[in-house]
């Protein structure tokens, strides 16, 4: 069905609630119009539907790398009355808190180019990758019990990164209102050996050089660290592993037997939900939150062992190398935060699936280095077109209730991916165009070819022109290991 | 005979699969079987490890939805891939499925591996009892 769609100020389209029955809100997309042209029809079908959830405040939103996902579009904002509204685990994704870190070094390329062979090689012996795999810690379901609750303070105490490191991840990384209880003996036995883990799909860690016609905003760069033409920098994409997907998979069934004693009814099952006052809507929050600390941790041990790889490569401590977390950031997560609504103050429950954070300057939650420029925002693109460090705004805090894009978006299935082009052959090509391609499955690596992503550059930039983000770097990959 | 296929145009950032059997038990163990194959080269995977699995759910659907998830979470556990499942659904009262499967643990060596799969999703689920049979859509996260 083609629903009628107008662009209601540059860069900003809706769908207004007379399009389906049901919807309680307009739903908003953010695009040019290029990409708005080109956007599947899925997109505007989930969007409407994540509009018709109870409790939604003003509007549900897409950001532009948008695609069809389950539930809500992968790309999707939406914000929920605490007493009124809901929690969704279609609006999370089931790899709860999958987001980003990037990490940067005080390397240049002609430094690591004559040894990029080795420096890949060692990462992709430490940093386990692919289907089934196990990390290296052998924790019991009491020890990973106290991990998922505590989040980046485990990992630190241990051992596991510099105390500095909490300072810039999300939130600290380490979540309150996390409590295992809530959370079953299977996830906690599913998720208990892969910490540390990358997994598979679109998960990866890549080395990645800033070349200085890439540089948009050097003032800003530099107060993140990105200080000089070709540095390395090293960025990691994955999430909270089986634990986290068992979480979701576990509460999606609570919900679907929750739901008519709430009245809720939803177009797609996948949208189950509960109130998020409603004990089912407590306990899953409560859940969530494990998963996501878990995945600040998972995050926390890839970037230890990077360490340890480059360590070992260079024969320098980590410290010496100038090894500093830029920033990590959530694209899976639901979060209390406070936006004005109908000229109130009010705290609201902020469903991002597949999108960022974005704070602008000034904001309290962020650390006092980045307190006055805004927030660091990672935006992953495919493994042959790059990537971007962007910097949030006070203007996603009045648009898209602090939010904005993940990544360059898929436009292409797996499967058509497979068709069009061989994982070797895709190694081979990358090669000879400076990009070193590591990965443990050869038809995975086709399923990320860059043909199969929209336009990073493009989906980027309509998040610059609207404002809800600004571009700061454009960070090119030379090594990437592939889960 | 049955048979599965993996479908295109349904879902962008994931896999989803399609089945056609000709009984409810060869529409569970194809639909197993459509999973792994979304893993790895089944043909790769020995079948010398087993695993019984009992599951009990209020709808049919949601006992394939099940038997799904706790084969993802089996794969998780101890790693391993599963390549063989001998099926057995009683439809009485609540649904019921006995199942015997058999794999062996995951070895990168030999195994040629593909995209792992997190989740079952209810993204445009559905079981269907036809004229000639049954059939399942199922999209995996991955």
């Amino acid at each position: 069905m083609k629903m009628k769609i107008s662009e209601v100020e540059p860069g900003v389209w809706e769908i207004p609630p007379t399009e389906k029955p049901g919807m309680r809100v307009p739903a908003r997309i953010i695009a040019t119009k290029e990409l708005i042209n080109t956007m599947d029809e899925g997109v505007f079908n989930q969007v409407t539907n994540v509009a018709c959830l109870p409790g939604i405040v003003k509007y549900a939103l897409c950001m532009p790398d948008g695609h069809w996902g389950y539930g809500f579009p992968i790309g999707g904002v939406a914000a929920f009355d605490l007493k009124e509204g809901v929690i969704s685990p279609g609006g999370i994704g089931f790899d709860i808190n999958c987001g980003m870190r990037l990490v940067r070094t005080n390397l240049v390329l002609q430094q690591v180019e004559p040894i990029l062979e080795k420096l890949m090689d060692t990462l992709f012996e430490l940093v386990p990758a692919g289907v089934g795999c196990k990390g290296l810690l052998k924790l019991n379901k009491k020890e990973f019990a106290e991990v998922v609750e505590e989040g980046i303070p485990w990992a630190l105490r241990r051992g596991y990164g510099w105390p500095e490191d909490v300072n810039f991840i999300e939130q600290g990384g380490g979540l309150p209102g996390a409590n295992p209880e809530k959370v079953s003996e299977k996830a906690l036995s599913r998720g208990m050996e892969q910490l540390g883990t990358l997994g598979s799909g679109n998960h990866y860690l890549e080395v990645q050089v800033v070349k200085e016609e890439n540089v948009f905003d050097w003032e800003t760069a530099k107060k993140f660290g990105i200080d000089r033409p070709n540095q390395i920098v090293v960025m990691i994409h994955c999430g909270s592993r089986g634990f986290g997907h068992q979480v979701a998979t576990d509460y999606l069934r609570v919900f679907e037997k929750a739901m008519p004693k709430y009245g809720i009814t939803v177009i797609d099952r996948e949208l189950g939900c509960a109130p998020f006052s409603s004990p089912e809507g407590k306990d899953y929050h409560a859940a969530m939150l494990c998963a996501a600390n878990a995945a600040f941790v998972n995050r926390q041990m890839i970037i230890h062992r990077i360490r340890e790889g480059f360590e070992k490569v260079f024969k320098k401590s980590a410290w010496e190398l100038g090894m500093h977390t830029v920033y990590d950031v959530a694209h899976n997560i639901a979060k209390v935060e406070e936006y004005e609504t109908n000229g109130h103050p009010k705290r609201l429950l902020v469903h991002r699936k597949g999108a960022t954070r974005s704070f602008g300057p000034g904001d309290p939650e962020l650390c006092p280095v980045y307190r006055e420029i805004g927030q660091p925002v990672i935006v992953g693109g495919s493994m042959e077109t790059g990537s971007y460090l962007l910097v949030g705004t006070k203007k996603a805090h009045e648009m898209t209730f602090g939010s904005t894009l993940h990544g360059s978006g898929r436009t292409m299935s797996r499967t058509q991916a497979k068709k069009k082009i061989h994982g070797r052959q895709l190694q081979e090509d990358m090669r000879k165009r400076g990009i070193l391609v590591k990965t443990v499955s050869y038809t995975g690596l086709a399923e990320e070819a860059g043909l199969a992503y929209k336009d990073i550059a493009a989906v980027v930039d309509a998040v610059h022109q609207i404002g809800i983000s600004r571009k700061v770097v454009r960070l090119k990959p030379i090594g990437n290991i592939k889960g | 005979m049955g048979r599965y296929e993996f479908i295109p145009g349904v879902a962008i950032a994931d896999l989803a699969f399609e089945v056609h059997a000709e009984s409810l038990n060869e529409l569970f163990s194809l639909s197993a079987q459509a999973l792994f194959d979304a893993m790895v080269e089944l043909q790769d995977v020995r079948p010398e490890h087993e695993v019984r699995i009992s599951l009990t759910a209020e709808k049919l659907d949601n006992l394939l939805f099940d038997w799904l998830a706790e084969l993802v979470y089996q794969k998780d556990l101890d790693a391993q891939l599963f390549s063989r499942f001998e099926v057995s659904i009683d439809e009485n009262r609540n649904c019921k499925l006995e199942a015997t499967v058999r794999g062996e643990p995951i070895d990168p060596a030999r195994h040629q591996l593909k995209t792992d799969v997190k989740a079952i999703t209810y993204h445009m689920f559905k079981l269907e009892k036809k004229e000639n049979g049954y059939y399942a859509r199922v999209v995996l996260d991955t």
